[in-house]
């Protein structure tokens, strides 16, 4: 009896201990190892989840809803035909190297992004601008040679941040940035670790003291790091099949949100048989995205039947264009001379996404007398130089992560071959128009034009699976654009 | 000592004859029936477990497990004899040959073996897979390269006994090439080593082609493997533990059944050799 009576004094002593402040560290586990920490010179989505929001800021941000915010600029304005942007920038702004932020900065940073020899992967972001003018510290003009409708919003990417001068060539081995972290370490296949900004612009802006990034490839040992508590966070768990299993686990939250990756069977437009449209008709007929999706990411992942993504305001649903329909698939082919059979290939990168859905394409397409024969690639390397430079493939598969980037199928010499001029027209024509409304138009006649010429086979919007200890309160749910923002991120105990 | 007997019955032999016969058994029924298309997809009844969709349950696509396990086998055996049959035919040549000259040819046969022998299977495959692109094919190359040091040194080691014995000797001293004596003299005296060496091989095949495939460097997809049907089930393991434990017996059985049938036939045909190890 006594002893009950210890234990329950004993138990009561530790619920009145007085609360511990709370954690001050998180781990966020990530898939892949950025090649670099500088996001305006090279493409890689890693290096803006490590370092966009965290490391550097750029005159605006996206938040979490996708909405364009102020950041190192606190205002701006647009003169009315659109062409001129004054910005009002923060004052008392600091590098982590303690030189000063202003005007000059902007100007020098977007100056590096749109030169010739640049290396920044979204020039489009840049191209429309005339130029920089820097009246004083605090205020900076840009003039625009044509209205840019997505002007705003591209500054809030990471190709788009602030850099210094002095700091800017060193700054994807030793980054140097505005934000509320500053670079720490490097452990090179291991982690990157950040340290909070004493000098932060933003006072109080994070409870965090450190942010440790670890690299984590094996789906296993992604799961098996939150288990065990060595990662806080995934917000971007490889394994569908995995990730079930924290939804029951209370120890967990587990939330299955939206990303900007359309994932789309390309094809090679100027091969035969793709550059007839009945054959790409008939391919997406054979292709029931239901199923797809549910044996290639256990049911996540939302159906599209054009390239855009259904965060987006000017999203429509096209899904219906071209549905599963196997006995039109068959007539179709009949049409176009394949009525025999058509054996076709697919190159197939080493993500499971991909090769889980080339292998049930294979078997949808059997259904409807097409043989897909299933060709191995590595992305990125080999994938690259194979399907993305020399075009030397007949289908592939790949999701394409960048947001609002239903211009690649604009593009000339991009991997698909795909030739449309009115819709290469549209684009520009929606690019330039700053009226929300008639640009969202304008993209949803886009959408329905690829719908229903299926220059690749569109098959479905690949989730955002973020896994994170229940305690921690700020995890971006949804990934409007590549990003790991965790300055709003924070312990509950 | 390597005279021709009947064979001795005995335990290893049985099992391992048994476990071997099912292996090549299923393989060969597989050509003409399974009880599903195993390449069919059904993501309707995807992770069945056993009894509730077909005798093994179904994999993550909705396949039939045990239809894929059938053909399963046959692409394990499609890859692991030619590839075996490659090595043994190559390595028996490059043993007979350093047997037959001894001296510089011998050194330089042992030497380039030990070197072949420092690469493993998985690394030459990578290789090899490089040059002729990763598939099959490469897998039976890979399998191949690496079984030829050890036909050779087997190969070797028996025929220099072989080469010591009184006939041979004879047949040297009336001018018989060493050509033919390897062939008409040699050779069927080895036979026994070489057939138990094969055997043992195979099983060791056998587990290197689901390994090349685990890795993604064997059979290609959708045509089904053992060692890809392994990766596949390691992600749904807590989900559908089936998925993994049915190929991992598959594999697990083939290699100790071929493994026994090679152990009983040495001691059948050579009972001098019991209780040793297999050369290798």
């Amino acid at each position: 009896m006594s002893k009950r009576i210890l234990a329950a004094a004993l138990l009561l002593s530790v619920s009145v201990l007085p609360a511990y402040a709370a954690k001050t560290s998180l781990v966020v586990g990530m898939p892949i190892e950025p090649p670099g920490l500088d996001p305006t010179i090279a493409a890689p989505v890693a290096i803006r989840e490590v370092t966009l929001a965290n490391l550097y800021e750029g005159l605006v941000r996206i938040d979490r809803n996708g909405k364009v915010q102020p950041l190192l600029a606190k205002s701006w304005e647009i003169s009315p035909d659109g062409l001129t942007y004054t910005f009002r920038l923060q004052e008392g702004v600091k590098f982590h190297d303690g030189t000063t932020f202003d005007s000059a900065d902007v100007k020098f940073a977007f100056d590096r992004a749109r030169d010739p020899k640049s290396t920044n992967a979204q020039k489009q972001i840049f191209a429309p601008i005339v130029s920089i003018e820097t009246p004083d510290p605090a205020t900076v003009v840009i003039k625009l040679k044509e209205t840019s409708g997505n002007f705003l919003t591209y500054l809030g990417w990471g190709d788009a941040v602030i850099v210094a001068s002095e700091t800017a060539a060193g700054n994807a081995a030793n980054p140097v940035g505005t934000g509320p972290f500053k670079f720490k370490s490097w452990t090179r296949g291991d982690r990157v670790e950040l340290v909070k900004n004493p000098d932060y612009w933003q006072k109080d802006k994070t409870k965090l003291e450190s942010v440790t990034f670890r690299f984590i490839s094996d789906s296993q040992a992604q799961v098996a790091a939150v288990r065990a508590g060595d990662v806080d966070a995934f917000p971007n768990l490889a394994a569908p099949e995995l990730f079930a299993e924290f939804q029951k686990d209370s120890r967990f939250k587990a939330v299955a949100g939206n990303t900007e990756g359309e994932t789309v069977a390309g094809m090679n437009n100027a091969k035969k048989p793709f550059d007839d449209v009945r054959v790409r008709r008939a391919l997406m007929h054979a292709i029931d995205r239901k199923a797809l999706i549910e044996g290639a990411y256990s049911g996540f992942g939302t159906p599209i039947g054009s390239f855009f993504s259904p965060n987006n305001p000017a999203y429509v649903d096209t899904t219906n264009v071209i549905p599963y329909d196997p006995a039109k698939a068959k007539a179709l082919l009949a049409e176009a001379g394949y009525g025999n059979g058509l054996s076709i290939t697919i190159k197939s990168p080493q993500m499971a996404y991909a090769s889980r859905s080339a292998e049930l394409m294979a078997a949808m397409l059997s259904e409807v007398g097409v043989e897909m024969k299933i060709i191995p690639t590595e992305f990125p390397a080999k994938w690259i130089e194979e399907v993305f430079k020399n075009k030397d493939y007949d289908v592939t598969i790949v999701s394409h992560t960048e947001p609002l980037d239903i211009d690649i199928f604009a593009r000339d010499s991009y991997y698909f071959n795909y030739k449309n001029d009115k819709f290469k027209a549209l684009i520009a024509d929606a690019a330039k128009t700053t009226d929300e409304k008639a640009r969202f138009a304008k993209y949803a006649e886009a959408q329905k034009i690829l719908a229903e010429d299926v220059p690749a086979l569109f098959l479905f919007q690949l989730p955002k699976l973020g896994v994170w200890n229940a305690k921690l309160q700020g995890m971006w749910e949804n990934s409007p654009i590549p990003i790991n923002d965790v300055t709003e991120v924070s312990w509950t105990e | 000592m390597m005279k021709r007997s009947s064979i001795r019955w005995n335990t290893a032999l049985i099992i391992g004859g048994i476990l071997t016969a099912l292996l090549i058994a299923t393989a060969l029924l597989s050509l003409v029936w399974t009880p599903e298309v195993p390449t069919r997809v059904r993501v309707a009844m995807r992770l069945k477990g056993p009894l509730e969709a077909g005798l093994l349950g179904t994999d993550h696509f909705g396949r039939d497990v045990l239809s894929l396990l059938m053909v399963g086998a046959w692409n394990s055996l499609a890859i692991a004899w030619p590839a075996v049959l490659l090595g043994a035919a190559i390595g028996t040549a490059i043993g007979c040959a350093a047997a037959a000259w001894k001296g510089i040819a011998d050194e330089i046969a042992m030497r380039a073996s030990d070197v072949v022998f420092a690469f493993p299977a998985v690394l030459s495959a990578i290789m090899i897979g490089a040059l002729v692109g990763s598939g099959p094919l490469a897998a039976i190359l890979a399998i191949a390269v690496f079984n030829v040091p050890v036909f050779a040194r087997v190969t070797r080691g028996v025929a220099l006994q072989v080469w010591t014995l009184d006939y041979i000797a004879a047949a040297r001293a009336i001018g018989k090439h060493p050509l033919r004596i390897t062939w008409e003299d040699v050779i069927p005296n080895i036979a026994g080593a070489l057939i138990v060496q094969v055997t043992i091989q195979l099983a060791l095949a056998i587990l290197t082609e689901a390994g090349l495939s685990y890795l993604g460097l064997g059979v290609r997809p959708p045509n089904p493997s053992w060692g890809r049907m392994l990766s596949d089930a390691q992600t749904y393991l807590s989900q559908a533990p089936h998925l993994a434990i049915a190929p991992g017996i598959a594999i697990a059985l083939s290699v100790l059944g071929l493994n026994l049938l090679g152990d009983g036939l040495r001691d059948a045909l050579d009972p001098t050799l019991k209780g040793r190890s297999a050369p290798a």
